[in-house]
């Protein structure tokens, strides 16, 4: 048992790192849920992706450095401790990518995934709809054979920067007889500005503009944009389901990374006879640091040949509880300020531990309710039995 | 980086914890609670056979180690099964003895390596003012500022909220040795007493979960298994949780103990309050998930429930921990 890097690993890291302090921007770029962020974001993208910092785990051929999962977290580790922008590719890159890898075809693959990685297209998930968020499967938008693909019909919603965004990647029920509701779906991707589309913004939480609903009228999707066998949707995106809650979206780096501000903060601003405020201060840290050797095991099981499968939602409801707490505590130790947001003058870090606190109240919302992986952990990892749902 | 548990190492954890299984450990729990101690000398000798306590002993002193991780595999294991006695203050002797190097290293450390020497070790700098179990051991080590003294009595026993340990202040006795080694050499055996009672709590909590799932599984009301209700699912998936991400931080702890890193003492104190609370989390969820038989002595649950608050203050409260893991 070892947590030692070899030489190479290391010089991965100081490639990485000596890439970042040249190309990170100076001032934040504004916030990628906007119109200008969004596009700011984007240019940033191609930015990382021009010298293959964007997909770094990718194969070679697709804009990738075909980096271990070990040199990803490295990585990750990096970038946001050089306090590097937010991903405005991540949903293509951590939820389409993956399933496209597992079920896509080389023909999928090679005209979706580098203009992915360049940030060229951006891509929206297009999974929830009103009537179906936990229960995804009592989804009702349709897909339905027409010569050469499918008319998609129906209402998609909460999709997150779809209002911006190019294309988006959904399920459909091509099948209404079928017996049970996770059979009979077809997972397909389909543009934004195709005839039919109409994409309403939803102001978030936060103020943000960057949420989208779909509407969904008659829209032509060729055979060619189906991932996976038509009907098999469901076993399809349940594989990008783990994706987005294990590792790749929220990898340790950017934790580490955000106990580390918040250490700074507590030696600035606390008052030191303060020992509550200490001790959650503490906490943060060590969950913070426990997410990252967390993953350091999984890596090394997956390395031996292991698999991550509902362990994923362990990792879902630590970080999204871990995220809160960190800027819980951050706005705690700021008091009066912590409310500045979104770059106020005054604001420590611009605003960031107000907004980010916001943002932080959605994860146990999204990529599966904690109240959904809790059950989940209890029924496939300690074999409880299934309840009612 | 290979961040994981070898072959030998999980093959020891699986062999300690057969031998415990088939040595009915709950028996010699609450024989020691009785105040006989036989059976669980008894299970020191097999666990000391197992190697359990030459792993705290260099091998010049007839032992195998410092070998911090493999103590930290093998005190998960004796936390599961809730092996009684000073099991964390003798290897944490062992530890400090070998920083003394001297002749009481050489009178004591092949004896507590082969099993013989059961030690208790007071370090009121690490929180305490009382050994564990005195009056069981053969030797009891109080140290002082830069003072050791080998006690000469156990002193008045006083009883603990886990009736498997017995608290006193040792009295009188000869100086053993006194200077800034002896400090130093403190300081170092209250790392490992507290890595290895956070790898106790790792085990007790465990042990606690995988009882209460088996319970809940077995027991309905409403004409259902309870274990099928959704708020004591997610009971137990927080329970899970807890334990999970407290192992990294013990095995990164015992890994840089091992190197002598640095950050030891943070990384250390990380794994302690974490193990710690989360075990204690874990006891407070066995208990509610039992209801009332879960409240009764009779069951063996109890052995692990009353254990888990002791252990979590013991060697490094969590609010001392945390404040160690922020003074880096
Ligand atoms: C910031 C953000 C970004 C998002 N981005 C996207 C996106 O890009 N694309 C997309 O498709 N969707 C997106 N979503 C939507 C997200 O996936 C859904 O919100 C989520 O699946 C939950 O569905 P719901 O909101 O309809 O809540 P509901 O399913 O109505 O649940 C409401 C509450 O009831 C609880 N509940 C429901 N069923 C159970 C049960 N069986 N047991 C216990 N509790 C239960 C839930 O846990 C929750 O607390 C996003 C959401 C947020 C907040």
């Amino acid at each position: 048992m070892d947590l030692d890097f070899t030489a190479a690993e290391d010089a991965f890291r100081a490639e990485a790192r000596a890439w970042l302090t040249a190309h990170v921007p100076h001032t934040p770029l504004p916030s990628l849920e906007t119109e200008e962020g969004f596009a700011a974001h984007r240019e940033w993208e191609g930015t990382l992706s021009a010298d293959r910092w964007s997909v770094v785990s990718w194969p070679e051929e697709y804009g990738g450095r075909g980096a271990s999962l070990l040199r990803w977290l490295i990585f990750e580790e990096e970038y946001f401790a050089a306090g590097a922008p937010g991903r405005v590719s991540q949903n293509g890159i951590n939820l389409l990518a993956p399933t496209l890898f597992e079920h896509g075809t080389d023909e999928q693959r090679a005209r979706v995934l580098p203009s992915m990685a360049s940030g060229e297209v951006i891509w929206a998930q297009a999974w929830s709809e009103p009537e179906s968020g936990s229960d995804l499967a009592s989804l009702r938008s349709t897909a339905v054979r027409t010569d050469g693909g499918w008319l998609l019909r129906g209402q998609k919603t909460w999709s997150s920067r779809a209002a911006f965004a190019d294309r988006a990647f959904g399920l459909f029920r091509s099948d209404p007889d079928a017996a049970k509701p996770h059979q009979g779906l077809t997972y397909l991707m389909f543009p934004l500005d195709a005839d039919g589309v109409t994409v309403r913004p939803i102001g978030r939480l936060d103020g943000k503009p960057a949420f989208a609903e779909l509407f969904l009228d008659d829209v032509f999707v060729p055979d060619e944009d189906v991932i996976g066998a038509p009907g098999q949707g469901w076993r399809v995106a349940m594989s990008t389901a783990g994706n987005e809650r294990g590792l790749t979206l929220r990898s340790p780096g950017r934790f580490t990374a955000a106990a580390e501000r918040l250490t700074g903060l507590w030696r600035e601003t606390a008052d030191p006879s303060d020992t509550a405020l200490r001790d959650r201060v503490a906490d943060a840290v060590v969950k913070a640091r426990a997410y990252r050797l967390f993953a350091y095991a999984g890596v090394s099981r997956i390395a031996a040949g292991g698999s991550i499968g509902a362990e994923s939602s362990l990792n879902k409801v630590f970080w999204s509880e871990l995220d809160i707490a960190l800027h819980e505590t951050a706005l705690d130790l700021l008091g009066p300020l912590g409310e500045l947001s979104d770059g106020a003058a005054d604001a420590p870090a611009h605003g960031g531990w107000a907004e980010g606190h916001t943002f932080s109240l959605a994860g146990p919302i999204y990529a599966g309710t904690n109240e959904i992986q809790r059950d989940i952990i209890a029924e496939r990892l300690l074999g409880l039995p299934k309840g009612r749902r | 980086m290979r961040f994981l548990l070898d072959d030998e190492q999980r093959e020891f954890a699986r062999s300690l914890d057969s031998m415990l299984t088939a040595a009915d450990t709950p028996t010699a729990v609450r024989a020691w609670a009785a105040g006989d101690t036989a059976p669980g000398r008894a299970l020191w000798s097999r666990l000391a056979e197992a190697g359990v306590f030459a792993l705290a002993v260099p091998e010049r002193h007839d032992g195998l180690g410092p070998l911090p991780v493999e103590l930290a595999v093998a005190f998960t294991e004796l936390g599961r099964h809730a092996v009684p006695g000073p099991v964390v203050e003798t290897v944490s002797a062992a530890a400090f003895l070998d920083r003394l190097d001297d002749a009481a290293a050489a009178a004591w450390l092949p004896q507590i390596a082969s099993g013989k020497a059961v030690v208790s070790l007071c370090l009121p700098a690490a929180g305490s003012p009382y050994a564990l179990d005195p009056d069981a051991a053969d030797a009891v080590l109080v140290v002082e500022g830069d003072t050791v003294r080998l006690a000469e009595t156990a002193g008045p026993v006083q009883p603990s909220a886990d009736p498997a340990r017995r608290l006193a202040r040792p009295l009188g006795g000869t100086v053993l040795a006194q200077g800034p080694a002896v400090a130093a050499a403190a300081a170092h055996a209250a790392e490992v007493a507290a890595l290895a009672t956070a790898a106790q709590s790792l085990g007790l909590g465990r042990a606690l979960l995988d009882r209460t799932v088996e319970y809940v599984k077995q027991r309905t009301q409403f004409g259902v298994a309870i274990g099928s209700f959704q708020a004591v699912k997610h009971r137990l998936a927080d329970t899970l949780i807890a334990l999970e991400f407290a192992q990294p931080l013990l095995h990164s702890a015992a890994l840089a103990l091992a190197e002598g890193a640095d950050h030891r003492s943070a990384e250390v104190a990380a794994a302690k309050v974490t193990a710690g609370e989360a075990a204690y989390a874990a006891a407070r969820t066995a208990l509610q998930l039992h209801g009332a038989v879960g409240y009764t002595e009779e069951l063996d649950l109890a052995l692990w429930i009353r254990k888990a608050r002791p252990l979590r203050d013991a060697w490094g409260t969590p609010a001392a921990c945390r404040a160690r893991v922020l003074a880096s």
